[in-house]
């Protein structure tokens, strides 16, 4: 094999923190992923919590109503663009590749790009507090509150081009785990002895692949309108708003369901390990997934029953809306039906996900309740949504990523968590989330519409709104009970083991924190849950259990060394972005921000591959 | 380069690379298109079609986009089926597909929605 | 794109035995689909809406994008007959093909921005005599009201009214829908032209690196589907004023 002459050689043995920027260990890139996205979800959450403090009382002058505008529409982006769907990337990256027996992703490179894209988008998004305001239209961004005449200043082209970059960093990480998951199985793993957490991501990065396309293209056309004058969304010159309500939707509803599918895989792992049971019905609950997915296109115009779409149209997405909630109803009772007659265990990860069975539950029969357009014509706009939202993602997603942070965190560190103070963040966060988020029921019942920055004391919304507030300051405590159990046990918690949990799949066979190759030697799979299917013929024949104990010995495995390139790609892709933002002038930095792109686009793809045998050659 | 690697290599050009076509039946393709390009052409101009053009012309142009995928993308030679619910799906097809039905779904319903079919705004 | 022109020595045994980066490509081309279709959708939405013209109907010159049509055609042809070479190892016809694809590519792109100066300063004439004579354009009609009151034309009008993206929403759709295509064309002279100077350094490109190189070839043909889409759509159709 040639090696090209190449003048910057590639990064070998990095330590320190060139070994976090040039790293392309999935494991790595998983650990990058959760941190950045918790440390976003806290902005958000810290967004969030200006709202509740200044609707706590009637009549609060706290933050002025253009702040309030800017802090609920970043606080939804932030918690859907840059909280829950990293935290689930971090999922992906971490546990996908030792579930299904690989030594990495499909594109190790590409991996590190996303991260890093991500990274940019997120920066994009977060300075715009103060380049003179952030986006003030709502996390949908509803034209025409976005056009230049209503909202002349640069906050919402921050938001356009941080979520054009956010989408090129998901549609990479999303080609990446497709072409993973089909093409990296270890022997034997078919698809239908594939973990279920590994199909949802399945399942969700096929939904990301067919719809970041929209978003990006309605994107592309509302910038149009704001930065060249053109007419998509512009009411004086024929354009129709409700076209990107449309557009805004068919991306928007199966982004709902990329939200909470890995959620839901994340459970069903969880409920079966601390059940002592295989999951019920795994085939049901894998063809519930598919159906999510394919019927998740046909019901974008239930955000949409007050619109005025015509009966035909509502009663249509009326009953496609009732008919998704079967295969979701279908997962619910698959997961009882997995608990039923177990011996369960209620450690912390078990105590997460059956919260997150209960919560969704509430959260998707409120859900059914405005399929119904009658009905939801009373509820539009009003808290009641902002409860069935919450109810949905933070009780149902949230709770789930928890779950698998608290279930993972052994693998990942190879240390233990506390297993008290873990209890007691589950019993103060579920206490505080539904203190805080119940109430809004009956506020969005009597009336109380969403996005409001404050309101008269003769409404009759003062108690709960006090209960709200009141209940998101408890939730704040759990979450900081939460960092402090994560951050001491990562010190200096317990020695974990290969297989703290008694576990079922794959990556519970190698050591914690598992070695850069993660399998010495890529395992055959002969069952679903082959693991403890393993564990049980092995105790069968009278042959101790090796695995998940950790071997130090040195094993000849040659992995893709480090590299710089995704990161500089990433960084031209943030300049220009920038300089898109500025369209007046700035077109300079726009090319600086191509050039630097383009030359490392081919930097990376004339990059100095580590040939094997050179490999050996220098290690002896 | 190891022998398994060989071997790996040889296994995967035996599986994708197994009777691709000739230039000969590339260049037949290119006829085909060619005329059919023409026949798309001429056919514009009778005015007698009036509507009736548009099914015609819808139906050509399939059979253009049909060739080029199935002949030129290999489609038809490069599938292989991977095993779901104890189906064979190829998975070429399946993204292509995947993409292009829905792509397809989205436009038509866009289109019901905006009264394109019923006439007026 | 970033894959696009890696050229690694993996050759790790897949799962089913199918070359990463091609499934990569068949992945992002299911995506790009999605792309163009939302394009394709705003389009016809807006079909019929513009408030004033230009139309689809005053400046499309079907011939014209039929010639050009069949330069794309030829160009997928002639990317194929690339391909083909390269697996036999003659890298003199794969580089003659692949000279010829770039070159067939650029005079598509050429025909389009001869198309896009044209409708932008698209110059209408009435002839005054033939008015009500036949169904007019919304255009026609606009101009044709001048014919009464002003002696001085002469029973003609003329007037450049230019469609460019502002022009209305005809403008905008049709302009944003082309010219990515046409973008997408032009990134893929680029990427073309990569492999074209790679191919003469040693080992660069070489049959045994064909089924990497299939990439360039796969995008190619999807930007040639996308357009026999468009041509149909939006140019063959477009000049219906109902549909």
């Amino acid at each position: 094999m040639t090696t090209m002459a190449f003048p910057i050689p590639r990064p070998t043995h990095p330590t320190g923190i060139w070994n976090w920027i040039t790293t392309i260990d999935h494991k790595k890139i998983g650990v990058l992923y959760g941190v950045t996205a918790f440390i976003l979800f806290l902005t958000g959450g810290i967004e969030a919590l200006l709202m509740r403090i200044q609707l706590a009382g009637p009549n609060q002058d706290i933050v002025s109503a253009e702040i309030f505008n800017q802090l609920f529409t970043m606080h939804g982006t932030t918690m859907i663009f840059l909280a829950i769907m990293p935290l689930s990337a971090a999922f992906f990256n971490f546990v996908i590749p030792l579930q299904i027996g690989a030594r990495d992703v499909a594109f190790p490179r590409l991996n590190a790009f996303s991260y890093w894209t991500f990274l940019a988008g997120a920066i994009i998004l977060k300075i715009s507090w103060f380049t003179g305001g952030a986006t003030n239209a709502g996390w949908f961004g509803y034209a025409p509150l976005t056009s230049v005449q209503q909202n002349p200043g640069t906050g919402i082209d921050y938001w356009i081009v941080s979520l054009q970059v956010l989408g090129i960093a998901s549609l990479a990480a999303s080609f990446n785990f497709l072409v993973t998951i089909i093409n990296m199985r270890a022997p034997g793993m078919s698809f239908m002895r594939l973990p279920l957490f590994t199909w949802m991501t399945f399942i969700t990065n096929i939904l990301i692949v067919l719809a970041f396309p929209v978003i990006t293209v309605a994107l592309i056309e509302l910038y149009f309108d704001r930065s060249f004058g053109m007419n998509f969304f512009n009411v004086a010159r024929g354009g129709d708003p409700v076209l990107w309500q449309h557009l805004f939707w068919v991306f928007g509803h199966p982004e709902v369901y990329i939200l909470i599918l890995p959620a839901m895989g994340i459970v069903s792992e969880i409920l079966p390990t601390f059940s002592k049971k295989p999951l019920f019905g795994y085939p049901a609950i894998v063809l519930a997934g598919a159906i999510i997915a394919f019927m998740g296109w046909m019901v974008w115009s239930h955000h949409m029953f007050t619109v005025g779409l015509g009966p035909i149209p509502v009663t249509v997405f009326t009953i496609t809306t009732m008919a998704i909630a079967v295969p979701t109803g279908i997962k619910v009772f698959n997961w009882m039906g997995t608990m039923w007659g177990g011996s369960m265990d209620f450690k912390t990860p078990m105590l997460y996900a059956i919260g997150f069975v209960a919560m969704f539950t509430i959260g998707g029969i409120s859900g059914v309740m405005h399929s119904m357009a009658s009905s939801d014509a009373q509820q539009q706009d009003t808290y009641f949504i902002v409860a069935h939202i919450h109810y949905v993602l933070f009780g149902g997603a949230i709770f789930a990523i928890f779950a698998g942070i608290y279930y993972w965190f052994p693998k990942i560190t190879g240390r233990m968590y506390s297993e008290t103070l873990g209890k007691i963040n589950f019993w103060i966060t579920m206490v505080g989330f539904n203190l805080a988020f119940f109430p809004q029921h009956f506020l969005g019942l009597d009336g109380m519409p969403r996005r409001i920055y404050t309101y008269d004391a003769s409404m009759g919304w003062n108690l709960w709104n006090g209960v709200s507030t009141a209940g998101v300051i408890i939730l704040a405590i759990g979450i900081l009970i939460f960092m402090h159990n994560i951050v001491k046990s990562w010190r200096k918690g317990e020695l974990a083991g290969g297989d703290p949990w008694d576990g079922r799949t794959l990556e519970w066979s190698i050591p914690s924190p598992p070695p850069e190759y993660n399998f010495a030697e890529i395992p055959t799979v002969y069952d679903r849950d082959d693991w403890w299917a393993r564990k049980r013929r092995e105790v069968r024949r009278g042959v101790p259990v090796a695995g998940g104990s950790g071997e130090d010995e040195h094993h000849d495995i040659h992995l893709p060394q480090p590299s710089y390139w995704p990161l500089v790609v990433a960084i031209g892709l943030f300049i220009g972005g920038i300089g898109l933002v500025y369209p007046v002038g700035m077109y300079a930095i726009s090319m600086v921000g191509v050039f630097i792109g383009t030359v490392a686009v081919y930097a990376w793809s004339f990059e100095p591959v580590n040939d094997p045998e050179e490999g050996e050659q220098a290690a002896h | 380069m190891s022998q398994e690697h060989q071997v790996a290599e040889e296994h995967a050009e035996a599986e994708v690379h197994t009777g691709h076509p000739t230039p000969l039946t590339y260049f037949k393709v290119a006829i085909t298109l060619s005329v059919l390009t023409a026949l798309e052409f001429g056919l514009f101009y009778l005015e007698w079609l009036s509507y009736g053009i548009i099914p015609v012309m819808g139906f050509l142009s399939a059979a253009k986009f049909l060739l080029v995928a199935m002949f030129y993308m290999h489609l038809r030679y490069d599938n292989v089926g991977i095993s779901i619910f104890g189906r064979d799906v190829p998975i070429f097809s399946l993204m292509f597909v995947a993409g292009l039905i829905v792509a397809a779904g989205v436009v038509f319903a866009l289109m019901a929605l905006f009264a394109f079919f019923t006439g007026g705004a | 794109m970033a894959q696009a022109t890696a050229h690694h020595g993996e050759h790790e045994p897949t799962t089913t035995g199918l070359n990463h980066r091609k499934m990569l490509m068949w992945a992002f081309l299911g995506s790009d689909c999605m792309f163009f279709g939302t394009l394709i959708a705003t389009y016809l939405v807006y079909k019929n809406r513009s408030i004033t013209g230009p139309l689809p109907e005053d400046v499309f010159s079907i011939p014209v994008t039929t010639v050009s049509t069949f330069v794309l055609l030829m160009s997928s042809m002639s990317m194929v007959l690339a391909y083909a070479a390269l697996t036999r190892n003659s890298m003199k016809t794969f580089r003659i093909w692949l000279a010829s694809t770039c070159i067939l590519g650029a005079t598509f792109v050429g025909f389009q921005v001869y198309e896009f100066t044209t409708f932008a300063n698209y110059e209408h004439k009435v002839y005054c005599a033939d008015v009500g004579v036949k169904e007019l354009t919304p255009l026609k009609q606009q101009l044709a009201e001048k014919c009464g009151t002003e002696d001085e034309h002469n029973g003609v009008v003329e007037e450049v009214v230019g469609l460019t993206p502002r022009t209305n929403l005809f403008g905008s759709t049709f302009y944003t829908l082309t010219g990515f295509h046409g973008a997408h064309v032009t990134l893929g002279i680029v990427w073309l032209l990569s492999l074209f100077f790679l191919s003469f350094k040693k080992g660069m490109v070489t049959p045994e690196k064909n089924l990497d190189l299939d990439l360039a070839p796969l995008y190619w043909h999807f930007v040639d589907i996308v357009w026999i889409v468009i041509f149909t759509v939006v140019y063959l159709f477009g000049v219906f004023p109902g549909f």
